[in-house]
């Protein structure tokens, strides 16, 4: 049925800071157990876009339908409940900085579910391992580099099985070989844990390699959404100009 | 002048606009009290924090205050024949008003500073939003076991700031300025009633809960990375310190 291959539809959520429209009428179906990936220009409301999507900004109107149900009108305690189908990575891990690496993936665990202590940490070291990451969790956040901060928070994001991930740029200041590894555990995600991914990205190569679907954000609005090829074929001169990244084109800096 | 008064208003109401939105999460973090999950190690945790590692500093600052109280209050009635009175003053003193403002003082300086620039630096890092992504409510998970924690701590170190007060006053006046020890406690004990003790523990009491829910506030909306920290942990022990003295006026004017 139409209306189950997406999970979460976007109606004409719209945005505004102050006088600056960052979303503007903006559509977006985003298919189930497949890459989405969400591209567009630094600044250009991508951000803004998963918060709303995961009910930690709320529109000025439009409506977000994740599983059919509108998380607009829906109060904290509501909110509570969906966001438990969620996992997310944060653009810099976010790791809680006062608890070591086990603790901050044990966390949620330790929260919602009644497991005990022993059960959760043996979880905990699988998934620590599944990250590459087996014996640091002892460690705190502030002794790991970069990329281990994003493995630890990706496996936070997926210790409670989620359905849906969230990616806020996940390999920006990574360099290329992590950036690697971290775009073959978005996939490892997608295959193994069955889960939803949307990624927002401006790692255009890596964008090619992974995403199933692929939506350019530009100008608050989506300008074009396809496979990777269809994308590489646009003919629109805003795609083509982002995804060959030249300096010259219809898009402004400024 | 119609400039001047424009700002002036302006200003106002972004001052009465920041109480109401305090206001705001406090009532958000009360609510939290009283609904499951209970935070008890975190509980424990703040109390730590903000009491027993404020110990020190609270007890240094009024053992000198009680001391320099002495000092002063003893050359003025020395004018007079009245050297006896000056522990009864200084008692007076301490426990009506100079424990719980220092205590006060003392724990926004060393206690809501760290708070406020603890939770700013998890909001610019996205630890706030990571904490409710997890379907955690941060009021409830940083805002609450701070507050409840202040406000029992700042009476418990208030008995510790009166007691080392009233030390440090027999301390200068007996030891130093030979007032006689027993006139000196005798008229403590005339002149101090419990009340004054209970009214200035009252006191600690809203001072704590305005200083933690203060820093809370301010490193709860805190926005533009290590500047904005810097400038949110700034606001949060001014504000602190202001709205404690205000306010101490006004319970005083209440309660006396």
């Amino acid at each position: 049925m139409e209306q189950d291959r997406y999970i979460i539809r976007i109606e004409g959520l719209t945005k505004r800071f102050g006088e600056f429209t960052v979303l503007d009428e903006l559509d977006l179906n985003l298919e189930q157990d497949k890459v989405n990936i969400i591209i567009g220009r630094s600044g250009g409301g991508k951000s803004v876009l998963m918060k709303h999507i995961i009910g930690l900004l709320k529109p000025d109107r439009g409506r977000i339908l994740v599983r059919n149900r509108d998380i607009v009108p829906m109060s904290e305690r509501e909110m509570a409940q969906v966001r438990r189908d969620f996992g997310m990575l944060f653009q810099e891990a976010a790791l809680f900085d006062s608890l070591s690496v086990e603790e901050n993936v044990a966390f949620p665990l330790h929260e919602h579910t009644s497991k005990s202590y022993k059960e959760i940490m043996s979880i905990v070291q699988d998934q620590l391992a599944g990250v590459g990451l087996q014996g640091m969790g002892t460690k705190m956040p502030a002794e790991l580099s970069g990329g281990m901060r994003k493995r630890v928070g990706l496996a936070r994001a997926l210790i409670m099985e989620p359905k849906i991930v969230l990616f806020d740029e996940p390999t920006s200041g990574l360099d290329p070989v992590v950036g690697a590894t971290i775009n073959d555990l978005i996939l490892r995600t997608k295959e193994e844990f069955g889960a939803t991914c949307i990624v927002i990205s401006h790692d255009i190569s890596a964008t090619m390699k992974i995403a199933d679907n692929i939506f350019m954000l530009y100008q608050g609005k989506i300008i074009a959404q396809g496979s990777p090829e269809e994308i590489r074929e646009s003919s629109d001169p805003v795609v083509r100009q982002f995804i060959k990244g030249e300096a010259r084109g219809p898009i402004q800096i400024n | 002048m119609k400039n001047f008064f424009g700002w002036l208003g302006h200003n106002f109401l972004m001052f009465l606009q920041e109480l109401g939105r305090m206001m705001l999460l406090f009532v958000q973090a009360f609510l939290w009290l009283f609904r499951p999950p209970f935070r008890v190690r975190l509980f424990f945790k703040q109390m730590e924090f903000i009491g027993v590692n404020s110990l020190f500093v609270v007890g240094l600052t009024s053992l000198f205050t009680g001391m320099v109280l002495a000092l002063q209050t003893y050359h003025a009635f020395r004018m007079f024949g009245a050297e006896t009175l000056v522990g009864a003053t200084v008692a007076l003193s301490m426990t009506r008003e100079l424990g719980p403002v220092i205590t006060g003082l003392m724990v926004a300086g060393r206690a809501g500073s760290a708070i406020c620039a603890e939770i700013g630096t998890m909001r610019v890092t996205e630890q706030i939003d990571a904490l409710t992504v997890m379907a955690i409510n941060p009021v409830q998970y940083l805002v609450m076991p701070r507050v409840l924690a202040g406000f029992i701590m700042l009476p418990l170190l208030t008995i510790i700031s009166d007691v080392l007060g009233i030390f440090g006053g027999y301390l200068v006046g007996v030891q130093i300025l030979d007032i006689h020890g027993g006139m000196f406690m005798n008229r403590i004990y005339e002149y101090v009633e419990l009340a004054d003790v209970y009214n200035g523990l009252v006191k600690a009491s809203v001072f704590g809960g305005i200083l933690t829910l203060v820093s809370c506030y301010h490193g709860f909306y805190t926005s533009g990375g290590a500047e904005g920290v810097g400038r949110a942990t700034t606001q949060a022990v001014v504000m602190s310190c202001v709205l404690i003295l205000v306010s101490d006026y006004f319970l005083t004017a209440l309660m006396f």
